[in-house]
């Protein structure tokens, strides 16, 4: 190339370009051509399910870039002062100083509601995000070794940053999010022996007192963030260093990965989707209002407002909360609010449960080497239906946790709504995972019987003696590899139980429980037998068939 | 008979029907419909009061009782006052429709007039609550800003934070307050219809009711700006948490699809 031929003549003349020199300088300094060379050549598979990841790292971004706008204005002081700002419907009301700086944010400040409510805005999506990308890892099993550790990264990047929210969403001290401290307070008070003691730490004092701002606020800009950013900065490490996983197709192995280098391919389009992510955030910010703060109101202990929910990621412990039954125990002039406690017990169990689930696969199938090509989901019927399992659960929380606007939009009443959670809770994760599991058999026997017998394809043929037959295609050779490139596990056996020399040994009761679940997982009823070529063979050799 | 049976294919006959038809429908109309328009402007007390009577026994008796006693249908209307009435019948809440949970708000189907009859009638039954003047209702010259702390103070648990209502328990609910009449808002307060507890001036001053009238004027008004943009409902995060995923996440999946879709193709050599 021309340009090629430049820079060496010019380096025989003893005069780098510019750019060189800095980059010399650099690498000196840094090393970033070793650096450079491993990882600007590194290959990544295409698919739009493997950037879900990439719309939380953006959101994460542009909620770090406007939260730093935000924290050059905001106050987080909970003194009192008097409103003369803008909005008229809120003037001469006392109210704190986070408020009262929110307001002047939202009103007075240039492009100040906008950056809030970008602010917001992505943080819901940002949620929303890592949930979808959580499960799209989960759905394909793209969490076995050696990703076990990155999945629990990516896990408590979820949960801290529901709190991240939850803290960021109580800055403002309006009516909603005080609503919402006041409910996290009851809960931390339900919990017997400490709780009094936990909050009146957490609040200097009786609630609401005036330090949980100023602390929620360290946590919120400080604490968690900056957790956050180290361990979003070792999941990327880690998908480096692990290389990214690819769905099965011709060509691709557990050994190799098919597709496009970073550079200069994925710099381009990463860069590119990066600010469509801020656009479309930016424009849903410019279009819709979140979280308005003046139509709430400053909080007072004293007040309270109907449809007082949390932001999206936080209703599923609303919905636990509201459907408890008011239980509670009262002894030797204690009581133990069994109504708040069970419900603050069940929400880290509700994450727990996705979060170990790639641990119990594991052990279940006792399976130890690398996976670097991603199940179909259907390949996995068991995993499958436990994930829709805790979806279905999940989402039957966030029913409950939106039980009066479920009540209001459809017309029903809100006791039967919390009835159908309470019974729901139990019973339709258990449904989901039956419906589910036969959902993928079902769609395992059509894919064996596209390998064996070809697609249908729709022509209806009419043979000389009469018969009416529809015309299969065969698949190609690539749609076959794809369609049986999964391996089937075998049902796992207690070994045998009587040694060489004919002596008995015990069978541990976790070995019992291991060979139960692994029949349960893959035994007769829970995988259909892919296609063998014997049988492809015979089949398609035409003997007896047509 | 044998007349009429030999003249029913005559070319006339049907028109003749018709037209008998016409005037029974009609006859039977004028006979039964209740009067549209009581001479009530001009007469006097008296006279309103007994043409209240009449329309109460066409529409309200069968439930609330011929004297207005009550029924198991209906409670008794002795002493709930004229703003009562015009609030029930003002806003189409009654006459009901149907049993239930909550009468709704609908279509109001008497006049004005009418409702002034009914409202003369039920309070010469007993002292109640009268219907307020503009004066008392209207919205100028009062604190929005005190307003909209009374209003977070006493309504906003079941209305919600501006008005947009709420659910209450088994199928009860606190109506939306978008687009109701000041007076209404006012006489509703005054005199606690169906679930709402009421709100005497001894409770809530004739001024702190106007002041929650134009705070809700100013916030659930019609000329209300939203200063963020759309509103979503005004229903705070579950709307909002909706809309992030529908359109947000929705969004932004759907332009990854987009963009994974066009992959750079490797040069062939």
């Amino acid at each position: 190339m021309s340009t090629t031929t430049e820079t060496t003549e010019s380096r025989a003349r003893g005069k780098a370009p510019a750019g060189e020199k800095l980059a010399d300088w650099a690498d000196g300094r840094l090393g970033i051509y070793s650096l450079a060379k491993a990882n600007l050549r590194k290959i990544f598979p295409d698919h739009w399910s493997f950037m879900l990841g990439e719309i939380c790292l953006y959101s994460f971004i542009i909620i770090i870039l406007t939260g730093v706008y935000l924290t050059l204005f905001f106050h987080p002081s909970m003194n009192e002062v008097e409103y003369h700002g803008s909005y008229v419907p809120l003037q001469g009301q006392l109210m704190s100083e986070a408020f009262n700086s929110t307001m002047h944010i939202s009103f007075d400040v240039r492009g100040g509601l906008l950056i809030r409510q970008i602010h917001h805005w992505a943080a819901l999506i940002f949620l929303a995000g890592m949930f979808v990308h959580m499960m799209r890892v989960f759905f394909t099993g793209a969490f076995r070794k050696p990703r076990e550790v990155n999945w629990l990264f990516g896990f408590l990047l979820f949960v801290l940053g529901m709190f991240t929210g939850f803290t960021g969403y109580s800055l403002p001290d309006d009516l909603l999010s005080g609503t919402g401290v006041r409910f996290m307070e009851g809960a931390i008070l339900s919990v017997p022996i400490v709780g009094t003691y936990l909050s009146f730490f957490l609040f200097g004092g009786e609630f609401p007192g005036g330090d949980f701002v100023a602390r929620f606020y360290s946590i919120h800009v400080l604490l968690l963030p900056g957790i956050m950013l180290g361990l979003v900065v070792a999941h990327l490490i880690l998908v480096f260093v692990h290389k990214h996983t690819q769905y099965a197709g011709p060509g691709k192995n557990n050994n190799n990965v098919v597709g496009m280098p970073l550079f200069p391919v994925y710099t381009a389009k990463a860069g590119g989707f990066f600010f469509l992510v801020f656009g479309v955030i930016a424009a849903i910010a410019a279009i819709a209002s979140i979280n308005p703060i003046w139509s709430m109101g400053p909080y007072r202990p004293d007040q309270v407002s109907t449809g007082a929910q949390p932001d999206w990621y936080m209703g599923f412990s609303e919905g636990l909360i509201r459907v408890m039954p008011g239980w509670e125990i009262n002894f030797w002039g204690h009581t133990l609010v069994l109504g708040v406690f069970i419900p603050l017990v069940i929400f880290p169990l509700v994450l727990v449960a996705i979060a170990v689930y790639p641990f119990i696969e594991a052990w279940v199938t006792g399976d130890r080497r690398e996976h670097h090509i991603l199940d179909r989901p259907r390949n996995a019927p068991t995993r499958t239906a436990f994930g829709v399992a805790w979806i279905t659960w999940y989402m039957v929380l966030l029913v409950g946790g939106g039980n009066d606007l479920w009540a209001t939009h459809f017309h029903l009443s809100i006791n039967s709504i919390t009835w159908f959670v309470r019974v729901a809770f139990f019973v339709a994760p258990v449904l989901a995972f039956i419906v589910t599991k036969r959902i993928c058999l079902g769609l395992q026997r059509r894919d064996k019987d596209k390998v064996l017998h070809g697609r249908e394809s729709g022509i209806i043929k009419r043979l000389p003696h009469g018969e009416f037959i529809e015309v299969h295609e065969p698949l190609s050779q690539d749609a076959l590899h794809t369609l049986t490139a999964h391996e089937q596990y075998k049902p796992a056996e207690i070994g045998p139980t009587v040694d060489d020399n004919g002596v008995e040994r015990k069978v541990k009761g976790s070995e019992k429980l291991r060979a139960k679940l692994s029949e349960a997982y893959f035994g007769e009823e829970s995988q259909i037998a892919k296609p063998t070529v014997e049988e492809y063979k015979e089949i398609t050799s035409g003997h007896g068939h047509h | 008979m044998k007349k009429l049976s030999a003249r029913r294919r005559h070319p006339l006959a049907a028109l003749v029907v018709l037209l008998l038809a016409l005037a029974a429908t009609g006859g039977l109309y004028a006979a039964f419909a209740p009067a549209d328009k009581a001479q009530a402007d001009e007469t006097a007390q008296s006279l309103t009061i007994e043409e209240g009577k009449k329309l109460y026994a066409v529409g309200c008796a069968s439930c609330h009782g011929t004297g207005a006693q009550g029924t198991t249908d209906g409670p008794s209307l002795v002493g709930v006052g004229a703003a009562a009435v015009d609030f029930q019948v003002g806003t189409g809440r009654m006459p009901a429709q149907q049993p239930g949970a909550q009468v709704p708000r609908k279509k109001v189907i008497y006049t004005q007039a009418e409702i002034d009859q009914l409202a003369a009638y039920i309070s010469s039954l007993g002292a109640g609550p009268a219907v307020p003047t503009k004066n008392q209702y209207s919205p100028e010259g009062a604190d929005i800003a005190k307003g909209g702390e009374l209003f977070r103070t006493n309504c906003a648990q079941c209305h919600n934070f501006t008005g947009k209502g709420g659910a209450l328990t088994h199928g009860k609910f606190a109506p939306s307050l978008e687009g109701v009449d000041p007076k209404h808002i006012y006489e509703a307060m005054q005199t606690g219809p169906q679930n709402m507890p009421s709100f005497p001036d001894t409770t809530l001053s004739e001024q702190n009711k106007k002041d929650i009238i134009a705070y809700l004027d100013a916030v659930n008004g019609d000329d209300t700006e939203s200063p963020g943009g759309l509103e979503l409902g005004g229903l705070g995060p579950v709307s909002e948490g909706l809309f992030a995923w529908v359109f947000g996440l929705g969004g932004l999946i759907a332009i990854a699809v987009w963009l994974a879709a066009r992959t750079a193709k490797a040069k062939k050599s």
